[in-house]
């Protein structure tokens, strides 16, 4: 083998390997931005669910996150990975014999990181929900509010804005289980840096770089996050 | 009597009668789960077979042996190895504070699985060297490995929670033993602890179980744990029950755990409650 400087190895182009990390540092964070918006709305729900007086979706919401939050990451990765073609094969199959079926790693990756986002972000929900004064919810009905204009207007913008700091460990961890993706061939940050590394290799540069970017990754959202909590604060001083 | 009558009993608001539109989502919500359940069982039931769990039941113990012997040692290593960073954290020495803050902020930033391959593959790769220095025997077992990496990362969540724990107790507690006579140490384990474990006991025990769930990912390191084997018993016999056998021993697995700590929670705190 050559004897390759650190600088060639890390330099852009058909020498290096910045250019194929940083493609998978874009997909790392499009899949976390588009697990984002389904792993929160389907939090809410399940939220709203919980703290409901209706016991059987109580039960059902409880259900859910019991399973969401006890399975680890990597097995409910691969049950889907590997059980969701065979179950949409069963099924394709009854209208089509012939039909193959494979499903997508990124969205496998993208359904089961918002299924445990969904079930962390829900709990966060809840503790927020249960912040909120029962004089909120009466007030708004007292004005002529219906129920979902209640919640849309008066409780959903209080309960953002406690459940903010929650929410934003949940978004740290979610783009941390962003790289367990990378064992179902998605080619993201770590399945690059993993590439690169077996083909030059220099594990441990090019482990580090991959650590060192979701350390970024981290500290670039936690800047992001600060700005939007001075919004909301700014939003709740007026 | 006028003391019973003072009393006023708190009552939940009556349910609503009939079916409005919550109890139908509710019911076809549970409804769902229950055709879920019955499902898998249903399929185990029909893809039950003898001689596969003939083959992997076995495998499969001793795989949760490896999962269980991992997570408590690297419990217990991280367990000792956060109190220096713990102390760190909140010592007014710069030098010290900043190190641990660094310690703590790269592992708790940075994927568990990038730090199992950092150590597994990257310090690896330096094998002539670590067979100099006589350390190669460690690190070229991937258990060790995975032990390495999860001690390192369960460090530095266990010194935040130590720390949480230990800072979440008033400064009147130091200043009234320290009035008493008692030197640091003696305040620390007889008046500091035992209030900071109350608080201490609900996120050791999560911890413990993102580390249980968390261990599965020695399974990509080739370390034959619970997850390892059910990837090997997948690759060789194709049949998807071999992951659906595990995600039950992982979720019975937690589940037991999570209600274990929330009964240690009650017992310890019963003279909190009136």
């Amino acid at each position: 083998m050559p004897a390759q400087s650190i600088w060639t190895l890390l330099s852009w182009g058909p020498d290096g390997w910045s250019d194929d990390i940083a493609s998978g540092v874009l997909v790392t964070i499009v899949l976390a931005l588009a697990t984002l918006p389904i792993g929160l709305t389907i939090g809410f729900f399940v939220a709203f669910a919980k703290q409901h007086e209706e016991p059987s979706l109580r039960l059902a919401a409880n259900i859910y996150t019991t399973v969401f939050r006890g399975l680890p990451e990597l097995v409910t990765l691969f049950l889907f990975f590997f059980g969701m073609p065979l179950l949409l094969q069963h099924i394709v199959r009854l209208f089509n014999p012939n039909a193959t079926i494979d499903v997508n790693s990124f969205i496998a990756g993208m359904i089961v990181l918002s299924l445990i986002f969904s079930s962390y972000a829900s709990e966060v929900f809840l503790s927020a929900f249960r912040a909120i004064p029962k004089g909120q919810y009466e007030g708004g009905y007292a004005i002529g509010l219906a129920k979902w204009q209640t919640m849309r207007l008066i409780i959903l913008p209080q309960l953002i804005r406690i459940a903010f700091p929650g929410l934003e460990n949940c978004w740290l961890s979610l783009l941390k289980d962003t790289s367990l993706v990378s064992v179902v061939n998605l080619a993201e940050t770590l399945r690059q840096s993993g590439v690169a590394a077996r083909v030059t290799k220099h594990a441990f540069l090019f482990y580090s770089v991959a650590a060192l970017i979701f350390l970024a990754l981290a500290i670039l959202s936690s800047i992001g996050t600060s700005y939007i909590l001075r919004y909301l604060g700014r939003r709740e001083a007026r | 009597m006028s003391v019973s009558q003072a009393i006023v009993v708190d009552k939940p608001p009556p349910l609503a009668r009939g079916w409005p539109r919550a109890r139908i989502v509710g019911y076809a919500m549970v409804g769902v789960w229950i055709l879920f359940g019955l499902g898998i069982v249903a399929y185990l039931v029909y893809a039950w077979n003898p001689e596969f769990f003939a083959r992997y039941a076995p495998a499969y113990l001793q795989g949760l042996g490896t999962t269980l012997s991992l997570v408590s040692i690297s419990m217990v290593l991280g367990a000792i190895f956060s109190l220096p960073v713990a102390y760190g954290r909140m010592s007014k020495n710069w030098l010290l504070s900043g190190l641990a803050y660094c310690y703590v902020y790269f592992f708790r930033g940075t994927p568990l699985l990038v730090q199992t391959y950092l150590v597994y593959y990257g310090v690896g790769s330096f094998r002539p060297e670590l067979e100099t220095v006589g350390l190669w025997w460690f690190f070229r077992e991937a258990f060790y490995c995975g032990v390495f990496a999860f001690s390192l990362n369960t460090a530095a969540y266990q010194a935040e929670i130590l720390r949480g724990a230990i800072e979440s107790v008033p400064r009147g507690q130091w200043e009234g033993a320290a009035s008493l006579g008692l030197h640091k140490l003696q305040t620390l384990r007889k008046v500091i602890l035992p209030q900071a474990i109350i608080v201490a006991l609900r996120p050791y025990g999560n911890e413990l179980i993102l580390m249980i769930k968390a261990s599965a990912i020695v399974a990509i390191i080739t370390v034959y744990d619970l997850m390892g084997n059910a990837k090997l018993a997948y690759a060789k016999s194709f049949d998807i029950q071999a992951y659906i056998w595990v995600a039950i021993v992982y979720l019975v697995m937690v589940e037991i755990l999570r209600h274990g700590v929330e009964w240690i929670e009650r017992r310890i705190t019963v003279h909190l409650h009136r």
